[in-house]
């Protein structure tokens, strides 16, 4: 049995279907990512998992666990941590209450202090920052915060969406950096990405969504080198 | 729960005060007192308003459920013989379940915002014109009158009007547990998760704060200190009028109220009630008073108090959005910062 499990899911808002009997699986360990064109249905996809959306048909699961039952506030308690488009962070808050929020759960309450001398190191911009209200710092120690958030309710599966809109190159090369240091950290990573080259560069295996289909699906390096992806994402 | 000093030295001048004010205006103590049990009774009311309207969950509504409060219990007492003892309990049962009512599918729907605002500016006109159509009970836009108990003065009747030095201390207790109740939710993990909310609904589900109960609980809440509020208000004028206690206009200065004083600390809203009171009362003293405006307008005269107050709210609001609290907490803060 796999981490995460969908069977011929299907999602859309009102009349429009964004996604289309998509079937996908994510191992313990491993780090995925989904690529695709905008309008491919990759924010839909990660809104499912996580309860912001309800799937209209098919399954999906979190360790045997089904998920189309629960509601958003619980999808986390699955071990399922969603750092949405946009990072959506409390602007008005500082960034050590954003982190608090993160272990919100009772279940991560306890273990506060260690998690957040974790991410702490993970991003020491976010310690020097960290009575410094989350709207006012820049994008890419926005996306830190976000991240950070996520880890703290100590998750097994992170769900990352788009990390790298609106970053500078040089943040985003970092981003991807922390992409591959927190799957090597032992956490499980889904990744929605339209920066093709360097998110194939950082997982292990890839799904090519278009037009809410699951066009193609292998492991990284042989997406990279398929024709498809080459053509459509690259320009070659 | 450690008492801060500063507030032991404010609780102990509240209890002395109508002392004081007996001795410095032995004429008019029973005015001065009616001016101070107001503040607290409305104090408590716009305390239980800004409970949830500062977290972004604006009602125009709260005229319902100071209504419901005063209305149901007076209701129970005059034709059912219930004392308020129970009455009041009741009351604020039957305002909490219609503030769920009306809570649970518009959160559930995420309605916010100025929708939300509409949805409850909508309640308070329904209440309103319930109390209006069922004119053989409540006497409808005239009002009604709880039954006078014995000499005014009664436990069981919760009657207490008659002697202003009771009355006082009552209102004193109802301000005092309002603002008990607003320390425990501002202590609390839901107050965090409300603020959170607040700002990002999406990401504070994201987080696993189930937005819908906690809005549902801090509405409950809210709803049942208006109750209380109103049912305390309606005992103590002993009558009660759509126009005094429930409806639109009493829901508008709640907001108002507490918006002038500032609905993200705890004092905001009762120095809110301290100032619009004040302010209501001074004006339509002077304009009575007045000899040349009296002869300009006659008795119309009396109105234009009120139109001043609503000039005065407006400008208040646009130029101290946070309020009277919050923006002097605010230059405290810079000028200890700068010096």
């Amino acid at each position: 049995m796999s981490m995460l499990e969908l069977h011929g899911v299907c999602a859309g808002y009102g009349g429009f279907r964004a996604l289309n009997d998509i079937s996908m699986a994510v191992e313990v360990g491993e780090s995925v990512a989904v690529i695709g064109a905008n309008g491919a249905g990759k924010t839909t996809l990660l809104r499912v998992i996580s309860g912001m959306l309800p799937a209209a048909a098919g399954r999906l699961s979190m360790e045997g666990q089904d998920l189309r039952t629960l509601p958003a506030h619980k999808v986390l308690s699955t071990g399922i941590a969603h750092v949405p488009e946009n990072r959506h962070l409390f602007p008005r808050l500082t960034v050590e209450q954003n982190l608090r929020l993160g272990a919100f759960l009772p279940s991560a309450r306890a273990r506060f202090p260690e998690r957040l001398d974790y991410v702490y190191g993970l991003f020491p911009r976010l310690k020097e920052r960290r009575l410094q209200f989350a709207g006012t710092m820049s994008g890419g120690e926005q996306q830190m915060c976000a991240i950070g958030r996520a880890l703290m309710s100590g998750p097994k599966l992170i769900l990352l969406d788009e990390p790298s809109t609106g970053l500078a190159p040089v943040v985003v090369q970092q981003v991807f950096e922390l992409v591959r240091k927190i799957r090597d950290d032992g956490y499980t990573v889904l990744i929605v990405e339209q920066n093709v080259t360097q998110v194939l560069a950082v997982v292990d295996r890839a799904y090519l969504l278009s037009v809410g289909r699951v066009e193609m699906s292998g492991r990284s390096a042989d997406l990279l080198a398929s024709e498809a992806v080459q053509k459509t994402y690259l320009g070659l | 729960m450690k008492l801060n000093p500063a507030y032991a030295v404010g609780l102990a001048a509240l209890v002395a005060l109508p002392f004081a004010i007996r001795a410095v205006f032995p004429g008019s103590e029973k005015y001065y007192l009616h001016i101070v049990i107001q503040m607290l009774l409305w104090a408590q009311i716009y305390t239980g308003w800004a409970l949830m309207g500062r977290f972004g969950l604006t009602s125009l509504g709260h005229g319902a459920f100071t209504g419901i409060g005063a209305y149901v219990t007076v209701m129970l007492w005059n034709f059912a013989g219930l004392t308020p003892l129970i009455g009041i309990p009741v009351a604020i049962v039957v305002a909490v379940a219609l503030a769920l009512l009306i809570g649970y599918p518009s959160f559930l729907q995420r309605i916010r915002g100025h929708y939300f605002a509409l949805l409850t500016l909508a309640m308070v006109e329904f209440v309103r014109l319930c109390i209006v159509g069922l004119r053989d009970f409540t006497g409808g836009s005239l009002g009604t009158q709880p039954a006078r108990y014995g000499d005014g003065i009664s436990f069981y009747a919760v009657q207490f009007e008659a002697d202003r030095m009771i009355a006082y201390f009552v209102a004193l207790a109802v301000w005092l547990a309002g603002i008990l109740v607003w320390v425990r939710v501002d202590r609390s993990m839901d107050r965090f998760a409300l603020e959170a909310l607040g700002q990002d609904e999406e990401a504070a589900a994201a987080v696993g704060i189930n937005v819908t109960r906690e809005k549902l609980k801090i509405t409950a809440l809210s709803a049942a200190m208006c109750a209380f509020g109103g049912a305390i208000f309606a005992q103590y004028q002993m009558y009660i009028g759509p126009d005094t206690i429930a409806g639109f206009g009493v829901s508008l200065n709640i907001v108002f109220g507490a918006v002038a004083g500032g609905i993200g600390v705890m004092l905001g809203p009762t120095i809110g009630a301290l100032f619009t009171q004040l302010l209501s009362e001074g004006l339509r003293m002077f304009f009575q008073g007045s000899v040349t405006l009296n002869a300009m307008f006659g008795s119309r005269v009396l109105s234009l108090d009120t139109l001043i107050y609503g000039v005065l709210l407006v400008l208040f609001i646009i130029h101290m959005p946070r309020g009277i609290v919050g923006t002097a907490m605010e230059y405290w803060r810079k000028h200890k910062r700068g010096s």
